[in-house]
């Protein structure tokens, strides 16, 4: 495995980091997750476990902070064991904002969920939101696993979510043009899918930091953003 | 008659001294070996079937991250305290497990953890669940407008030949309409409730296609669509269930037919590319009118239909491509779909080799 240090205590802080950012992936994958259902199910008790359970993001966040600065400080680490830690600080500021970006959705649960929705406005957020969770699980397992081979493609992946955002954003519009009552509703939506397509960013980002921490190189920058969506004007139809 | 006396084994000792890693070879459920700060000493193949390479060293609270889980390992870690949770994922399959963690006695310091699929159950409960909603609201409008045929037949259309003829032909497209929903809804389900454990089989491609176009035939002259394949030269074959590629092929080309049928031919061509590994590609080619690009994300989505009243016209269910990315999700490979508005649609798919 790797290479062995003489001080164990050293080992054990470092294992504590990664368990701990495998914790905090857990409960960003579980938050989105929950999130979403909230909002499909106007689900107000499960919107507000989900708020509540950012705050353990957070803490988890500032401990990984606190506890690398301090291995810094005492054990002046080098080579892998520097990229490790700084990796970690990285994956912590990613995985709280994915936090934020679940509760922020679970917060407009109530203000979606004053009208009833047509079925078919979620299906295209649910989809998106699979695919988000799929990057993010898949960018995680890498991180525990370790096998960075696949690590190019999860990146790929993201180019899938843009496209879908952009094909969301144009169906809002639309929703929006034809009946002005859905206005309010449909920019909440909105707001949900522009956090779910950034998600679907962190967790890129996830992918870079891993890869860097595993091999001491950076994955190659040819990473192509397909979201279109600030190109798209919906024109309106006139009556005449 | 046997002797019902218990026999004492022949060589205890023998049985005694099975290694640890030979009984859980032979055990059907996921079984992995863990020590005390959770890195992995050794996965059955069950297990590695299950989640892919968990390979010596591999943290498990890193692989399976849920709060639940978390919970359970730390706490059997620190104090050697055995439990028992249930452990859910959603993507990329949805399957659920119940996790147990034991000390083992005879080891100090090793844990075994006993996975127990439950996927199934839940399945069931979600089927159920998703059948209705989506056969309540898509037979719906087909019930609705029979219904009303009926009521104009009863009264205003009673003596009137022509409409009759006229309203009975209709009546006859939706309920056939309505018969293909609940095929493809079924099929789905059926999907839906395989385990997920990647289909071990061999299949080999160009013959399989062979055979979806031959079965096909009649479909293709009906839309009078020309079909030109040619068989891979060697051989190429991928891990895959028979019956669910058959399924993934005939619902492309019948795409590419009905959507493509301005154009007049399809084109289907097999080649060999990489994307996490090597894999086999299969492209169906039409010339038809083309996807506009919004609506190209969504083409798997249940019930998104480009156009609705089109779709309706041609006997679509909203469903073929939901079915093709599912079993695809089963096989590990996924669905590509390029497209110009005006030049035709190529859909591909993408199949692991190994």
């Amino acid at each position: 495995m790797q290479s062995s240090h003489i001080v164990r205590a050293y080992d054990q802080e470092l294992a504590e980091l990664g368990n701990r950012i495998a914790a905090m992936g857990g409960l960003a994958e579980r938050m989105v997750d929950e999130a979403m259902s909230a909002l499909v199910n106007a689900d107000g008790d499960l919107a507000r476990k989900v708020i509540a359970d950012d705050a353990a993001l957070d803490e988890g966040q500032r401990w990984i902070d606190e506890q690398a600065v301090q291995i810094i400080a005492r054990r002046q680490p080098v080579a892998d064991d520097l990229r490790e830690i700084l990796g970690t600080i990285k994956i912590a500021a990613d995985l709280e904002r994915v936090g934020d970006l679940g509760k922020n959705i679970a917060k407009r649960v109530v203000a979606v969920a004053e009208m009833r929705q047509p079925v078919q406005l979620f299906r295209g957020l649910e989809a998106l939101t699979t695919l988000a969770l799929t990057q993010l699980k898949e960018v995680l397992d890498v991180y525990a696993s370790r096998e960075v081979s696949t690590i190019g493609f999860v990146r790929n992946r993201d180019e899938e979510i843009d496209a879908m955002y952009t094909s969301l954003f144009r169906e809002l519009l639309t929703y929006m043009m034809e009946d002005p009552r859905n206005i309010s509703p449909c920019t909440h939506l909105l707001f949900c899918a522009k956090n779910i397509e950034r998600i679907g960013d962190h967790a890129t980002n996830i992918a870079e930091t891993v890869y860097h921490v595993v091999t001491g190189e950076q994955l190659p920058l040819d990473r192509v953003k397909v979201d279109k969506s600030h190109q798209i004007v919906v024109r309106a139809r006139t009556s005449d | 008659m046997r002797d019902m006396k218990v026999q004492p084994g022949e060589r205890p000792d023998e049985v005694d001294l099975l290694p640890a890693r030979e009984l859980a070879d032979v055990l059907p459920d996921p079984v992995v070996l863990i020590d005390a700060h959770g890195a992995t000493r050794y996965a059955n193949p069950a297990a590695i079937a299950s989640f892919g390479a968990l390979r010596t060293g591999t943290l498990l609270q890193h692989r399976f991250r849920s709060p639940e889980v978390q919970k359970l390992l730390m706490r059997a870690l620190s104090d050697g305290s055995e439990g028992q949770i249930e452990y859910a994922e959603r993507v990329p399959v949805e399957r659920a497990f119940l996790i147990s963690i034991k000390p083992l006695g005879t080891a100090a310091g090793l844990f075994l953890v006993h996975f127990k699929d439950q996927s199934e159950t839940r399945r069931i409960d979600r089927m159920r669940a998703d059948f209705i909603a989506n056969a309540s609201h898509e037979l719906r409008t087909p019930l609705a407008s029979i219904a009303g045929f009926i009521e104009t037949l009863r009264g205003p259309a009673r003596e009137d030949a022509r409409a009759r003829e006229n309203f009975l032909q209709i009546m006859q497209a939706q309920t056939s309409r309505m018969a293909r929903l609940i095929d493809d809804l079924l099929s789905l389900s059926r999907i839906e409730m395989k385990p997920h454990m990647r289909p071990q089989q061999k299949v080999e491609l160009g013959p399989l296609i062979s055979g979806v176009l031959e079965t096909m035939s009649h479909l293709m002259r009906d839309y009078d669509v020309e079909v030109s394949f040619t068989p891979p030269a060697e051989p190429l074959s991928v891990p895959g269930d028979r019956d669910e590629l058959i399924q993934v092929f005939s619902n492309l080309l019948e795409n590419a037919c009905k959507y493509g049928q301005e154009g007049k031919r399809v084109e289907i061509s097999i080649s060999e590319g990489y994307g996490s590994g090597p894999e086999a590609i299969v492209c169906f080619r039409d010339y038809g009118p083309g996807i506009a690009e919004e609506h190209i994300p969504r083409l798997t989505e249940r019930f998104y239909r480009v156009d609705v009243e089109k779709s309706r016209v041609r006997n679509g269910t909203g469903l073929g491509l939901a079915i093709v990315k599912h079993i695809l999700t089963r096989h590990e490979g996924r669905l590509t779909i390029h497209s110009t508005v005006g030049e035709g649609s190529t859909f591909c798919v993408h199949l692991p080799r190994g």
